[in-house]
């Protein structure tokens, strides 16, 4: 789950990271009250959960509340890439002089929190990676000792920082890895993090990704999640309890288990089409779960076909077929579909969508094939 | 001979009063594995499936002679329940449990370094040998004794491929998931070398899928260090960059981690990779 940039900035200054004074506004209105509060100039910055946006034109700097009004107006309401602003956050404009970058992520291949720091911020590290990999460092951090100062100072070394900063800039770095582990994040990230011409350290920008596994003992931050920046059928299925991730093809798919619905994905575009969708029903889903699965897929109109692969272990293949006639009984549609059914009690299943008029594959590139051809209307 | 369990397992069931636990122990039991204590704490002195409940760990060992331990804990006490097996010196522990947080498994794994214990998982399926003993929730029935090992991040798509591999008449040494998490107990490199050195397995196949460069790593280990012949099979083809695909683990980030990589990977050091999970028995066949 992705925070807000407002949110957290928020969660870093209670770690002891210096950031802008500013606040979060909704209207025109509001972000003018912000601005007055703050005096002179400030920066208008749309809060979307996506990259880019100051190149889409999501990010203005005012040079008075009046600005500051007129541009939350252009800005609420923009849509960037796809998602619809419906709130700024109006910053005290700082005065850039350098912008570093700061983040902590886990590093799978040594299965430790990694600190990646570069002088070259206010861009995405993963254009830093591919452009200038040299100028990004990285130490990993002990999971007992967490982040020691020396690992700190080392890195603001590296970065060729004067010791003017160094104190603060240990400071910042020791509190991001707090709230990195305190919040269960598996990104915590400033940038830029800037020098100012008076000489201080400041998170402009910053982003917080949470674990979704963590979220059971972190209600406060599980109540920030924006729900209106979520795809709506990607909304309904987390609260079903399905794993479902929108594409953009004309074949839907309903699986169990994450592994089989990417092969089943995958075969799809092998016999020629493209995959509408990941689905993963979970083991042992029962006839209500499966409902709720298609009716979530048949609300992408693009969806032309459907294609049910299902491999009985604890999931039930009566359960499914059930589900499967459930679904259709609530949501009456003309999508034509096809079902291949295997394992526990798959006899039973395939008598129950017979007696229903519908066919079963035998295998799932039999399955792929008809579901590509029933798409294409053939 | 198989590789992590076998005719000598003594298998402990952490979580064996709850539903999942006490439903897996009975089709373990009927599948034959020799099923010797259960640990819920707290309830200790009860019975499921015949079987001995504990409050501990260390009381079961000292009462059975347990040596291995599946864990279906749910996912907030799921990695106490490991250390507790580790600490108590249980050898393999097997966890079966989805849905762990990652720093929990950072910290785990740091844990682990210092005991004798390995750990398979977690968010897996969990380790078969065909016909002496399950340790795990895969339908038995689809596995066949034979001299094919497997190894996978996965669940169902594992019991794909093997379905497809006993229809062939390829029957399995031992099949193990390692689990779709980002951070897990086993790696790809830790199975082949069991695979590499036991005498009942002839092939290897090797079921991967988008996320992370354990794959890469496998591959560089084939070309360098197995002699048996490795076929693969690599899941998420048309997944899209910055997307989890239910599997913690499943997720290109920064654009790396992608199944075309991997495939490559596996390619460049002879590894035959299937394009569909039925093609993976028809691969492995040619080659026997």
């Amino acid at each position: 789950m992705k925070l807000h940039e407002y949110q957290s900035k928020r969660i870093f200054a209670k770690y002891g990271v210096p950031i802008p004074p500013g606040d979060v506004a909704a209207t025109p209105a509001e972000a003018r009250q912000v601005a007055q509060r703050l005096g002179g100039p400030v920066v208008v910055k749309s809060q979307v959960l996506v990259g880019g946006r100051g190149k889409a034109g999501g990010i203005k700097v005012a040079r008075d509340s009046d600005e500051a009004e007129a541009l939350a107006d252009q800005i609420l309401g923009m849509t960037i890439k796809g998602l619809t602003v419906d709130k700024v956050l109006i910053d005290q404009a700082a005065d850039i002089r350098e912008e570093i970058y700061l983040g902590i992520t886990i590093d799978r291949a040594q299965r430790k929190p990694v600190i990646m720091a570069s002088s070259e911020g206010g861009v995405e590290i993963e254009e830093v990676a591919k452009a200038t990999p040299e100028k990004i460092f990285k130490l990993a951090i002990d999971p007992a000792m967490g982040l020691m100062d020396f690992q700190a100072r080392n890195l603001a070394f590296d970065l060729g920082m004067r010791r003017a900063f160094i104190r603060q800039f240990t400071t910042i770095a020791k509190g991001l890895y707090r709230a990195f582990v305190e919040c269960d994040a598996s990104l915590a990230e400033i940038n830029p993090l800037v020098v100012t011409g008076d000489e201080k350290l400041l998170a402009v920008d910053g982003k917080i990704v949470l674990d979704d596994n963590a979220l059971f003992r972190h209600k406060d931050l599980a109540e920030m999640r924006d729900v209106q920046e979520e795809v709506e059928a990607e909304r309904q299925a987390r609260q079903a309890g399905i794993s479902y991730v929108k594409l953009n093809g004309e074949i839907g798919c309903m699986v169990n288990g994450a592994g089989l619905a990417m092969a089943t994905m995958d075969i799809i575009k092998l016999y020629g089409a493209e995959p509408a969708n990941f689905l993963d029903i979970g083991g042992g889903a029962k006839a209500d779960k499966v409902a709720a699965a298609l009716s979530i897929i048949l609300s992408d109109p693009n969806v032309k076909a459907v294609l049910f692969n299902i491999f009985g272990g604890i999931t039930r293949c009566d359960e499914v077929a059930r589900g499967i006639l459930e679904a259709l009984n609530e949501v009456p549609t003309e999508v034509p579909m096809v079902t291949r059914l295997v394992g526990t009690n798959e006899e039973e299943g395939r008598q129950i969508l017979a007696e229903a008029q519908m066919a079963t594959a035998k295998s799932l590139a039999e399955a792929a094939e008809q579901a590509v051809a029933l798409a294409r209307g053939s | 001979m198989s590789i992590l369990v076998g005719k000598d397992t003594r298998l402990l069931v952490q979580g064996i009063t709850g539903r999942e636990g006490a439903f897996h122990t009975q089709q373990m039991i009927e599948y034959g594995t020799q099923v010797v204590a259960g640990v819920t704490p707290g309830k200790g002195g009860e019975w499921v499936h015949a079987v001995p409940v504990f409050d501990t760990v260390k009381e079961a060992i000292n009462a059975t002679g347990a040596n291995t331990s599946i864990i279906y804990v749910p996912s907030a006490f799921a990695p106490d329940a490991i250390l507790e097996a580790a600490e108590a010196g249980i050898g393999l522990v097997v966890c079966i449990t989805e849905g762990i947080p990652v720093l929990d498994m950072v910290r785990v794994r740091y844990f682990l370094d210092d005991t004798s214990a390995r750990l398979i998982g977690p968010n897996c399926p969990g380790v078969i040998t065909p016909g002496q003993a399950k340790v795990g929730i895969m339908p038995g029935h689809i596995h066949r004794l034979g001299s094919v090992g497997l190894v996978s991040r996965s669940g169902t798509l594992t019991y794909e491929v093997v379905q497809a591999l006993t229809d062939k008449s390829l029957g399995q040494s031992t099949a193990v998931g390692i689990g779709g998490d980002p951070i897990n107990g086993t790696s790809f490199i830790d199975i082949l070398r069991l695979f590499e050195s036991d005498p009942m397995t002839d092939h290897v196949v090797l079921i991967g899928e988008i996320g992370g460069s354990e794959e890469e790593r496998a591959a560089q280990f084939i070309a360098t260090e197995m002699s048996k012949p490795v076929t693969a099979f690599i899941a998420g083809r048309t997944a899209p960059p910055g997307k989890r695909m239910g599997h913690a683990g499943a997720i290109i980030e920064g654009g790396e981690g992608t199944a075309q990589e991997k495939v490559a990977a596996f390619e460049a050091v002879g590894v035959k990779v299937a394009r569909q999970p039925a093609e993976v028995a028809k691969l492995v066949a040619e080659r026997m």
